[in-house]
Order: C-alpha cells, then structure tokens, then sequence
C-alpha cells in the first residue's frame, strides 16, 4: 500500500476546487493553476522514485480487496506517462497565463484543466477497466468543455464532430466492458488477466478485443478512425491544443497498450497483425494529410495521426525491443508535438495568422524562435542526436530483428515525408520573405524578451526543447527504464501478483 | 414553501445512511426550492435567498468529497477508506464519519450543479435581456 499512489489524482482536483473558489481573482487563479501543477510534478517523482526502487506499486481504494474494489496500480508504463503529462501540465500551465484570454479564465479554465489532467491521471494509475472508462468520462467531458469554450463558429464546428465521434467510441468502450463482465465476471484488470485465458470460446475473446480495439482506436485516432481529429484540435486556443495533442490521444494509446498486452494476449496471430495494418495505414495517410494542407496546426494535427503509427507499430511488434520503442516514442512525441504546437502559437501572435501563405520572415526577426522550431521539428522526423533519433531506430531495430521488412521501410519512408512537411513550414514561415500586406504592426518590433511578456510563452518552449535535447544526447537511462517497463508488460505474472497477491 | 423543501431535503439526506435517501436525492429536493422560488420571483430573488454562489457551492462539495478521501491518510489508512466517531451526546449516539462528509459534497454538490444550470437557462431565457 502506497499513499503517494492517490496523490495524481487528488492534487488536480484540490487545485480545481480551490481554483474554483477563487474564480473571480484572475492572478490568484494563475498562481494557484501553476502551483498545483508543480506539487503534482513533485508528488509524481516521489512515486516513480518508490516504483524505480521497489516495483510495482498497489493501493486497494478504501482497503476493498482486489478483485472486489478499485485498485490503483502503478508500474513503469503508468509512472512515465504521469511522469510526462505533470511537466507537460506544468509547462502548459505556464504558457497559459500569457495566452488564455480573462473572458476563459473567467469561465473557469484553470479547473478544467486540472481536471481534465485527472482524467488522464487516473486513466493512467487505473487497475479496473470500469474505472478506466469512469477516468475517460471524465476527461472528455473536460475537454469538451475546454474545446468549444469561446463559442466561436468554428470551434462549436470542432467540438460537434469531437464529441459525437467519443461518445461513440465511449458507447463501444461500455459494450466491451458489459461483455467482457458477462464472460468473466470481474471487471479487475489483473483478474481478467487470470480469467480471459481460461474461456473457451476463444472466439468471443477476440470479438470483445476488436470492440476494444476499435473504441481505443477512434480515441488514438488511428487509422481509419481518425478523421475527427484535424477536424476539431486547430480550433481552440493553442495552450489547449497543445494539451490536447500532446496528450489526449495518449491516453488512447496508453489503453491500448495496456489492454494488448495484459488482457487479450490470446490470438496475437490475429489481433495484433490487424494492429500491425493499420499502424502502416496511419502512418502513411497520416502524413500525406499533413504534405497537402497550409494550416500551421492542421499540419501538426495530422502529424499527430501519423506518429500515433509509429507507436501502434511497436505495440504490434509484441516483442520487448518493439514495445520499449513504443514507450520511448509515446515520451518522445508529447515533447516534440507539444512544443510545436506552442511554437505555432507564438508565430500565430507575431504574424497575426496560422496560415503559412501569410507568414515570413520569422528567422531573420526571431532567430531564436527559428532555433526552437528546428529543434522540436527535427525531433519530430527523427534526427540525430534528438530525441526522435532513438525512438524510430528502436523501432527500426525490433521491426529488423522481427524480419517485418515493409513495415519498417514504411516508417523510414513516413519519417522522410515528415521532414517534407516540416521544411514546408520552415520555408514559408521562417526562411520566406515578410510578406507584403497583413503583417501586424508590432511584428518584427517587439522583441520575444521585451515588455510584452511574450517570454511567459518562450520560457516553456525553451525547457521542452531543453529537454528534447538532453533526451537526445543521453538516451540511454531513459531507454533502460523504457525496457523495464516493456518487460513488466510483456510478464503480466508480476503485475497480476501485485495486485491480487502470490497466486 | 422554500423552509419546508430545504427541512425535507435535510431529512432525505439524513435518513440516507439506512434507509433511502442520502445526498444526490437531498440535494435535487433542496435544488427544487431554490428552483421553484426563481420561477415564482426571478432567479435574482433566488440568489439572495442562498447567498452564496452556486458555483461557490459546486466547489465547497468538491472540496469535501477530498477532504473525506484524504482524512484515512492520517490513520495510515487507503484512500476513501471509511471512518466512523461515536459520540454519546445528550443520551443519543451520533454518528460521525467520513461516507458523512462525502455525503455532504454529493449534497452541495448537486444543489450547486442544478442551480447553476437553471439559473443561467432562466436568464437567458428573453433574448437582449442577459
């Protein structure tokens, strides 16, 4: 039993409540956005310190028992992704203060934010496949509130289109559930871990995977489900964005991952070559939605689609090398998107537009808003020594030694398409000229450090980039404890025994 | 009419331990007089007669839902896990415990969550007046 465990959870919904009481103090609320966000950055590295240590961490909600009660699990897997997603909040936290506008923060952004940042906490610490689906709830109806306040045209556009396509997706998450409980009798993950490879309808199983499957999948946004996606996430302001893009489709991820590897582990033949399928698919549509618009953040919303391949790619591989490449990129791709969409935000507010028709001259007046993008965007294609570098050749390398040669030409050819469409932003809004009418008068007059605090926006961006570097040029711890935490995945054995105890 | 709903929805949430009731039913019946008394006098009439703010109440339920989670920590106990104080009290025993307060945020909870709603419905109900 381990305390900390509840900490994720309880922290952002302490500082939504207090931020919440004090709604209509807009600089306290800032203060009190931020702070919360940094206790939980510094509560979640006690815990992954207790996990690195000693193992998998349990705690039994209300000393209930597993299988009856809820239980928090925490293993490596669970602890990198709240690892990242408490720096993630916190930077964006900050970002938020220069960007979000009085009328949003009136509205009660700074709650929503935390908890929409509990909703992924929890989806992450969850043992209990009906609390995931309780924490995916949660989450979304945060974010759907995130999305569409504003109220402007085109975000209700957005967030109609959002909505509607996760609610279906929750719809088949709740079938899946109801049916999986109809065959075992028990919604405890570790217990239908023991339970699901005693059924003999095989058949079923597999049938319960692919609804999980797909519901997972419209929420990742793979292929051919992920249509919604650069429909609704260039609408609302970018420190949402960012959130959402850095971390939302995730979760999806994250659930897949799990679901994967702890449940339905029975007909690997057949699930996870469908998986292997569309893991290509995604990729590549991906990325050629990407080459053929002109929009900064459809662009990167795109993208988006298609490294979220790259990690099902791994997931599919099944092997230890596969899925520690999974984990690195899913760590990886919150840095690099992240950090772009923030990039976009403070070209947005030097050049007035997100259109890159519109925009130049962005490195000759700010090279070092230029040195960032390249930064952030070379990771993203996967450049050495960047962060990106060592996650595709870990997939590359379990892709060779699994002697699956097309998908991994495919990754290579995705990550040079990638690069193309990155340069096209460099080209246009960095390296092309001013252009002539429809720059905004400060453009090129206010500095990123001047007095109109656009150093609340750089400041992040720089410690993202910081630390895509730093990943970059020191891989190697971090890629060890991605293997460890493939390896738990991949023996299920220690995770059922932390929860339910020595069989 | 507003005492005698808001003394019902007490009784409700107080029964609720044993016997049907508790804090969401409690708290629709205590939302109910403050909506009803909107519809007769205007929802501003309304707001003074809670004085405080329903989202101000949302966020107090909140609050007690964790601080109902987090009081068994100090007894090195699980998240959530209940807790129960017995007083003797002038001849009765009354029952104190943690499923009480979290009881309590479910009531504030939802008193806030319905007044809020209904409050801005009935406000914008007339174009060009909010």
């Amino acid at each position: 039993m381990n305390g900390l465990l509840v900490m994720p959870i309880a922290l952002p919904l302490i500082t939504a409540t207090v931020a919440l009481l004090f709604r209509s103090h807009a600089s306290l609320q800032r203060w009190v956005g931020v702070g919360g966000m940094a206790v939980l950055v510094g509560s979640v590295f006690l815990l992954f310190r207790d996990v690195h240590l000693k193992g998998i961490q349990v705690l039994q909600l209300g000393n209930w028992d597993a299988p009856f009660g809820i239980t928090l699990v925490a293993d490596m897997l669970t602890m990198l992704m709240l690892g990242i997603s408490a720096i993630m909040g916190l930077l964006i936290a900050i970002y938020s203060v220069y960007d979000i506008d009085r009328e949003r923060e009136r509205f009660g952004y700074y709650p929503l934010l935390h908890i929409l940042l509990m909703g992924v906490n929890g989806s992450f610490l969850t043992g209990d496949i009906f609390n995931l689906y309780v924490w995916f709830e949660v989450m979304l109806i945060a974010s759907f509130i995130l999305l569409a306040l504003g109220n402007s045209k085109n975000q209700l556009q957005g967030a109609l289109k959002y909505v509607f396509i996760n609610l279906f997706s929750s719809l088949l998450f709740l079938f899946g559930v109801a049916l999986l409980y109809g065959t075992t009798g028990t919604l405890n993950m570790a217990d239908l871990a023991v339970r699901l490879p005693l059924i003999e309808n095989t058949g079923l199983v597999t049938a319960i995977a692919m609804i999980f499957m797909v519901s997972f999948g419209i929420k990742a946004a793979i292929f051919p489900l992920f249509f919604w996606l650069p429909a609704s996430y260039h609408t609302p302001p970018v420190a949402i964005s960012a959130i959402f893009g850095g971390l939302l489709t995730k979760v999806g991820v994250y659930a897949l991952i799990r679901v994967f590897t702890l449940l339905f582990t029975q007909d690997v033949g057949y699930t996870h070559t469908i998986l292997l399928w569309v893991a290509g698919f995604t990729m590549v549509t991906g990325v050629l939605g990407a080459a053929s618009h002109f929009e900064f953040r459809k662009i990167l919303s795109f993208h988006i689609v298609s490294q979220i391949g790259y990690m099902i790619m791994g997931l599919a591989f099944n092997s230890a090398l596969g899925l520690m490449g999974a984990i690195f990129y899913v760590l990886h791709n919150i840095l690099a998107k992240s950090n772009l969409f923030l990039i976009s935000g403070i070209a947005q507010r030097l050049s007035g537009t997100f259109e890159l028709k519109q925009m130049g001259g962005l490195y000759r007046h700010y090279p070092f808003l230029a040195v960032l993008f390249l930064i952030s965007a070379f990771a993203l294609a996967g450049f050495p020594p960047l962060s990106g570098f060592w996650a595709k050749l870990s997939l590359v390398k379990a892709g060779l030694s699994l002697e699956q040669y097309v998908i991994t030409a495919v990754a290579i050819l995705v990550g040079l398409l990638t690069l193309f469409s990155m340069t096209k932003i460099w080209m246009s809004a960095f390296w092309g000229p001013v252009p002539e009418k429809g720059v905004p008068e400060h453009f090129g007059k206010e500095t990123l450090w001047g007095t109109g605090k656009l150093y609340i926006l750089v400041v992040p961006v720089m410690i993202v980039a910081g630390l895509i570097i730093l990943v970059g040029l020191n891989a190697q711890p971090l890629l060890e404890v991605c293997l460890v935490a493939a390896e738990q995945l991949l023996n299920p054995q220690t995770y059922i025994e932390a929860v339910l105890g020595p069989q | 009419m507003i005492g005698v709903l808001v003394l019902f929805s007490l009784f409700l949430f107080f029964r609720g331990h044993d016997e049907p009731g508790g804090g969401f039913i409690g708290g629709l019946v205590g939302a109910g007089a403050f909506t009803l008394y909107a519809i007769a006098f205007g929802t501003e009439a309304s707001k003074k007669v809670l004085r405080i703010h329903p989202i101000t109440l949302i966020a107090l339920g909140l609050l007690s839902l964790v601080i109902s989670g987090l009081i068994p920590l100090f007894t090195n106990d699980a998240f959530l896990t209940g807790k129960w104080l017995f007083l003797e009290f002038g001849g009765t025993v009354w029952k104190l415990s943690t499923p009480l307060i979290f009881d309590i945020g479910v009531y504030l909870c939802v008193v806030g969550f319905i007044v809020t709603a209904i409050f801005s419905l009935e406000e914008q109900k007339l174009p060009g007046k909010s």
